[in-house]
Parts: C-alpha cells; sequence; structure tokens
C-alpha cells in the first residue's frame, strides 16, 4: 500500500472516529452512574438534526420562517447570526440532546421506569422528529438545506503545515493527518484524558462511580443519588450534542434523514468494547473509525487470497463487542448497579 | 397497602398512555399546521373504510402480531427481546430457502415448510444471544442489538453476492414458484360470499398469526413449562429456590421468541413480495415492542395493539398521500407509546394510585 493512501485512511479513521469517541464518552458517563443508555443513536441523531437546522436558519432566517408579524428584517440580526451560524447550531444541537437526556432521567431516575424501554423510545422519537420537523420547516423531504461558510465548522490548519508537507514521512503525518480537523475533533480528543481525569481524581468522579456500582451506600454517605444520576446525564446530554454537531455540521454539510446511521450502537458497543474505561474508548473508537474507513476506501478486502466482503468489515464492530461481551477475550463487567432504579429504603 | 386493582393494571393503565400519546400526537399535527381532527378521520377512512385499507391494516398487523408476541414471550422470563428485527430478517431466509429450493406443487405443504423455516431461522438467530446471556451474563439487550446488525449484514452479503440472480442489479432473490403464492383474503373469504378487496396484500399468515396468538396464550397460562418461564420472570431467586434451571428458561424463552419473530416472515416475504428483498421487514421488529407494551405482554393484548398499529400504519400512509404530513408521524406514535406504556408508566400509574387510595379511605 502506498503511504499516502495510509495516511489518508489514517486520516478518514480520525474523521470517523471523533463522533463515536464523543459519543462513546457521552455513554461512560451515563453508564458509570448506573444508568443504561442504549438512546445514544437517538440524542447524537437530535443533535445532527437541530445542528444543522439552526445553522441553515441562523444563515438565512427569513427564507424558511415567517412567525406571523413577526419579520427578522433587522439586518444588525442577520449578519451577526449568520457570522455565528456554526455556534448557534452547536448551542441548538446541545440543547435538543440536553432534553432528550432529560427525559431518559425523568424516566429512569424519576419515574424508575425501564431504563432500557426508555432507550428505545427515545432513539424513535428522535428517527421521528427530525424528518417531521424537516419536513414542515425547509420542505426537502427530511433534509436540511446544504451548508457551507459560516455554517460549518471549519478545518484549522497547524502552523507550518503547508511548508513542512513536502518532507518525507513525518511531513504528510503533521499536515494531513494530525492537522486540518475542526475544533470539535481536537475538543474530542482533549476529552479523553479530562474524562478519565474526572472519572479516576476527583471527588465528583469517585461519587459518580461509587453510584453507578453502590447506590445505598453513596446514599447512607448523605450524598443525593438522584442529583449525582442527574448530573451524569446532564453531561452525557451535553456529550452527544457534540457528536451530533460534529456529524451534521463539521464531518458533513448539513443533515439528511437517519445520518446517525447506526453510530449510536457502535459508540456503545466501543464502550462495552473497552469495559467502560477511558483511554480504552479512545482505542476502540479509532479501531471501529479504522473499519469505517478500510470499508469506504476497498470494496472488498484481499488478504492472502482470503477475500473479506464489504459487509464483514461493516459488521465486524459488532461481532468484536459479542465476543468481548462472551468473555472469550477478558470479561466485560457492567457497573453493578446499572440499569436498575434506586429506590430510597 | 392498598394496590390498584388488576383490570386497572391490564386495561386503563395502557389505555390512559396510548391516549395520552394520541394527544400528543394531535398536537404535533396541529403544529405542523393541519387539522387532527380531519387527519383522524382520514386515517380512518384510509385505514378502516374499505375492504382496501381493511387489506393494508391487517397485513401490517399481521406483522405486528407475530413481532409483538415475540418481545412478549421473552418479557415473561424477564428477557428483553430487541432483537425481533433482526429475527424476522432472518426468517425471512429460512422463507426464500424453503420456497426456492424445493419443487412445491401446492401452496399449502409450502406454506407449512416455510413457516417451520421461518421458526427455525429466528430462532437459530436468537440462539447465540440467549446462549451468551445463559452461559455467561452477556447481555441480552446489548447482544441482539449486535445481532439486528449483523444480521442486516449477513442479508446484505447474501443478495448482494450469493442470491442475486445473474443478470439482475436488483439486490434481491428471484421470485419465488407461483406454486408457493399464498391465498389472499380475498380468495379466502369469496366462496363464502364476502366480497374484500384483491388488492390488499393481508392473507392467509393472518390466520397463522391468531392461531400463533391461542398457542402462545396456552403455553403461558397453561403448560408446566410456561408456569415456569413466568416464574423465573417475575423472581429468579424464588424459581431456582423451586429448581428451575435459569439457563433452560432464558433458552426455551428466547427460542420461541425468534421462532415468533421470524414466523412474520411468512407474512411480508412469502404472501407480500413473493421475493426475499433487502429491508423486508420495514422495522416490523421493533414496533413489536411497543405492541408488546401496551398489550401487556397477553396475547389479546398483542393482537388488540397490532390491530391499532396496522390502523396507524394503514392510515399513515394515507395521510402522508393526501396531507403535508409525512409518515414518520407513525416514528413518533410508536415512540410515545413505547415512552408512556413503558418508560413512564410510574408517571401514568402515580395520580391514579393516589385516586384509588383516597377512595378506599373515603369508603372506610
Amino acid at each position: 500500500m502506498d503511504f499516502m493512501v495510509l495516511i489518508q485512511v489514517l486520516d478518514s479513521t480520525i474523521r470517523l472516529a471523533v463522533p463515536l469517541l464523543l459519543c462513546s464518552l457521552a455513554g461512560l458517563f451515563s453508564e458509570r452512574a448506573g444508568i443504561f443508555d442504549i438512546g445514544l443513536e437517538g440524542k447524537l441523531l437530535a443533535a445532527a438534526f437541530f445542528s444543522a437546522a439552526a445553522a441553515a436558519l441562523a444563515m438565512d432566517p427569513n427564507s424558511y420562517i415567517s412567525l406571523g408579524s413577526l419579520k427578522f428584517d433587522t439586518n444588525k440580526y442577520v449578519v451577526w447570526a449568520g457570522k455565528y451560524a456554526v455556534w448557534i447550531g452547536l448551542f441548538f444541537g446541545i440543547l435538543a440532546s440536553l432534553l432528550f437526556s432529560l427525559l431518559h432521567g425523568l424516566a429512569s431516575i424519576t419515574f424508575r421506569g425501564n431504563q432500557l424501554i426508555s432507550g428505545v423510545a427515545i432513539n424513535f422519537l428522535a428517527a421521528g422528529i427530525t424528518v417531521l420537523i424537516g419536513q414542515s420547516v425547509f420542505r426537502l423531504g427530511g433534509r436540511t438545506p446544504s451548508l457551507s461558510g459560516d455554517a460549518r465548522f471549519k478545518e484549522i490548519n497547524f502552523p507550518f503545515a503547508e511548508k513542512v508537507s513536502e518532507v518525507p514521512i513525518m511531513g504528510p503525518i503533521y499536515s494531513e493527518l494530525l492537522s486540518g480537523h475542526t475544533i470539535l475533533a481536537y475538543l474530542a480528543m482533549l476529552l479523553v484524558p479530562l474524562s478519565w481525569y474526572v472519572l479516576y481524581r476527583t471527588r465528583f468522579g469517585l461519587r459518580l462511580r461509587a453510584v453507578g456500582e453502590n447506590p445505598a451506600a453513596v446514599d447512607t454517605a448523605g450524598i443525593s443519588v438522584i442529583k449525582l444520576r442527574y448530573m451524569s446525564i446532564i453531561i452525557c446530554g451535553l456529550l452527544c450534542g457534540l457528536a451530533g454537531a460534529y456529524l451534521s455540521t463539521g464531518l458533513a454539510a448539513g443533515f439528511v434523514k437517519d445520518m446517525s446511521g447506526g453510530r449510536g450502537f457502535i459508540a456503545l458497543a466501543a464502550l462495552i468494547f473497552a469495559k467502560w474505561r477511558p483511554w480504552h474508548i479512545l482505542t476502540a473508537t479509532l479501531l471501529f473509525g479504522l473499519l469505517e474507513a478500510i470499508s469506504n476506501r476497498f470494496q472488498n478486502i484481499d488478504i492472502f487470497g482470503l477475500i473479506l466482503p464489504i459487509q464483514f468489515m461493516q459488521a465486524l464492530p459488532y461481532l468484536l463487542t459479542v465476543v468481548i461481551l462472551a468473555g472469550f477475550v477478558g470479561k466485560a463487567i457492567p457497573p453493578l448497579a446499572g440499569g436498575v432504579p434506586y429506590t430510597k429504603e | 397497602m392498598d394496590v390498584l386493582p388488576k383490570w386497572v393494571d391490564t386495561v386503563i393503565i395502557p389505555l390512559i398512555g396510548v391516549l395520552i400519546s394520541l394527544i400528543f400526537s394531535g398536537i404535533i399535527i396541529l403544529l405542523i399546521g393541519e387539522n387532527p381532527i380531519d387527519a383522524l378521520s382520514l386515517m380512518i377512512t384510509g385505514a378502516l373504510g374499505s375492504t382496501y385499507g381493511w387489506g393494508y391494516t391487517l397485513y401490517y398487523a399481521t406483522n405486528f402480531i407475530f413481532t409483538g408476541l415475540a418481545v412478549s414471550v421473552a418479557f415473561h422470563a424477564r428477557m428483553f427481546n430487541i432483537g425481533g428485527e433482526g429475527q424476522a430478517a432472518i426468517g425471512g431466509l429460512g422463507v426464500a430457502l424453503v420456497c426456492l429450493s424445493f419443487g412445491w406443487t401446492h401452496w399449502l405443504p409450502a406454506l407449512l415448510a416455510a413457516t417451520l423455516g421461518a421458526a427455525i431461522f429466528g430462532a437459530l438467530w436468537a440462539a447465540i444471544p440467549a446462549y451468551l446471556q445463559g452461559k455467561y451474563g452477556s447481555h441480552i439487550v446489548i447482544t441482539t442489538i449486535m445481532f439486528n446488525f449483523i444480521g442486516a449484514s449477513l442479508l446484505n452479503y447474501l443478495l448482494v453476492n450469493v442470491m442475486r440472480p445473474t443478470g439482475s442489479m436488483d439486490p434481491a432473490t428471484q421470485k419465488f414458484p407461483e406454486t408457493t403464492s399464498l391465498p389472499s383474503l380475498h380468495d379466502i373469504l369469496e366462496p363464502i360470499g364476502i366480497s374484500f378487496s384483491k388488492a390488499g396484500p393481508a392473507n392467509i399468515s393472518f390466520l397463522i398469526a391468531l392461531i400463533a396468538c391461542v398457542l402462545v396464550w396456552v403455553f403461558i397460562w397453561h403448560t408446566r413449562l410456561g408456569y415456569q418461564l413466568r416464574a423465573y420472570g417475575h423472581s429468579e431467586s424464588a424459581a431456582k429456590y423451586a429448581g428451575i434451571k435459569p439457563f433452560k428458561i432464558i433458552m426455551i424463552s428466547m427460542l420461541i421468541s425468534g421462532a415468533l419473530a421470524g414466523m412474520m416472515a411468512t407474512n411480508n416475504v412469502m404472501g407480500e413480495a413473493e421475493r426475499l428483498i433487502m429491508n423486508s421487514t420495514e422495522g416490523a421488529g421493533f414496533i413489536g415492542i411497543a405492541v408488546a407494551l401496551m398489550g401487556r405482554s397477553h396475547p389479546l393484548g398483542v393482537l388488540l395493539a397490532a390491530l391499532l398499529f396496522g390502523f396507524l400504519y394503514q392510515g399513515g400512509a394515507e395521510l402522508a398521500m393526501w396531507t403535508t404530513i409525512p409518515r414518520e408521524l407513525i416514528v413518533v406514535i410508536q415512540a410515545l407509546v413505547i415512552l408512556f406504556t413503558g418508560a413512564l408508566e410510574n408517571m401514568v400509574r402515580a395520580p391514579l394510585n393516589w385516586l384509588w387510595l383516597k377512595s378506599r379511605r373515603g369508603t372506610s
């Protein structure tokens, strides 16, 4: 394989791993606090839609909405909103994801309902509501208009990236692989050590992990289980919001129906594959990103005469997760109190 | 402590949940700028106003009866089988293999063999997650989710690379032989003097679904195994103490669940498409979750809930055709039903509990 092809594949590995990483870290905070979250997919999709929709409206509000007698013809507002469209998008993406998170919290913490059923409901709610709103606002069959300019996250080029690209080996690694990602991608990478620090080196993290293992003990110590679990869920919503915004305003240029395409579930798989640990989540999501990058670039992979079909590559993250779950390669043990609503005695 | 009477728990609470879901859906329709009352009447005439509409409503309902029963049987053993979608898709593979491999001369033996094939394939697809849950404690929800995706990839591979007839661009098997074509409700009802539209895809597998309802009812409430299953679902420790083996219960409940989900393929693959296509299940496996929750895992409840969802599906298609309301409205309704009859059930129950206690205090 050509060196440049390798660099390109690795570059798209990073691009594709970012939403998985953010979503997986989101699931980490929720599940470590004892709240199972199979609604990552729904939150990701909702955030992707609301980011793209808000960014599109900020760019050009008058062409899509006329709120009765209210008219947004103050040019100042339009110019200001257009300039910060992508950030307005990010804000609404996170807001939408947070609302879905709080719904999950309402069902599974406050009303002690089944967390898995709530997750299923959230996934469907997002799948339906995004198309419903998208169609009634934009009339593009569930898509948002395609975004460009200030409505998308820009690639950040490292200093001298142009100049050193000619240097053999290190040049392309610096200018192609490491440079040229959006701010959310770099933020996602920074969030890995940050998550580790918060979970393992702060009082909040200790309590959060304790509430996922033995909530009764935390309660006995006079700390509110409900408050801690809600905080974990809010962090989860925030991170899913970042992931969704990255998907529709960073990776792609706009929202299309069902654009999350199972990424929330792959992120869940990565979380289990990593056995609920932050650094391993980075490895797992990069591995799953690599698999996606390879199957995007090559149709069938020929390994010593054995031809691996593209569908096999697509199924591999799920297969690997099942293998890990089965305990063939070390055992994946979820937080002890995961999925169990806490009832005060 | 006074508890709510059973009829409130099994009938009133799900009904209130559905009602809340429908009210929310009405508000959504209002926000889109359509009239919810007009929309409802359009749905009723479209889905129930003609035998053409009924032909579709009952066709969809047949799918949902199978997947609803599948989720229900697993629920009784406190297993949450999210994999109905994958099991139904793989069941379709079983149907296709049966229909294409043998030279059938009549639809009846073909249907019996296809039902068996669908059930075996569906059960097999549930068997691995069940085994992993029973032996290693791997969470059934996660493994069945994974198996939905693995199943989709497998079918994608088989349809594109193996089962596609040469020269065809379409990722689908060839058409099943004429002789395996199932009688439609029109064909069944004509001899007894009822004229039913020829166009709707409802077919004889609706009757199989009804039989499945009865059999599941007998199994769950009138057999030793069904009793063990429910006992395990109520209390794992008590069931263990009574000598019930968890591994056996997990395997049996999941195999039956997978078989029921797989049997859906007799309706959509053999009865309607008459060939195996990509994404033949169209999410029916997931609707089974809503149907089972709403029907309180009882076959009669599942039947009624499946009919309601059949109505919503056909009515939703009519809405999409004649108004600006997209088909995805049904996905939202489905989500709301799962939310209010499942996850937020306690929210619906709490005020009822309060009212009940208050009325008790008042009389005594």
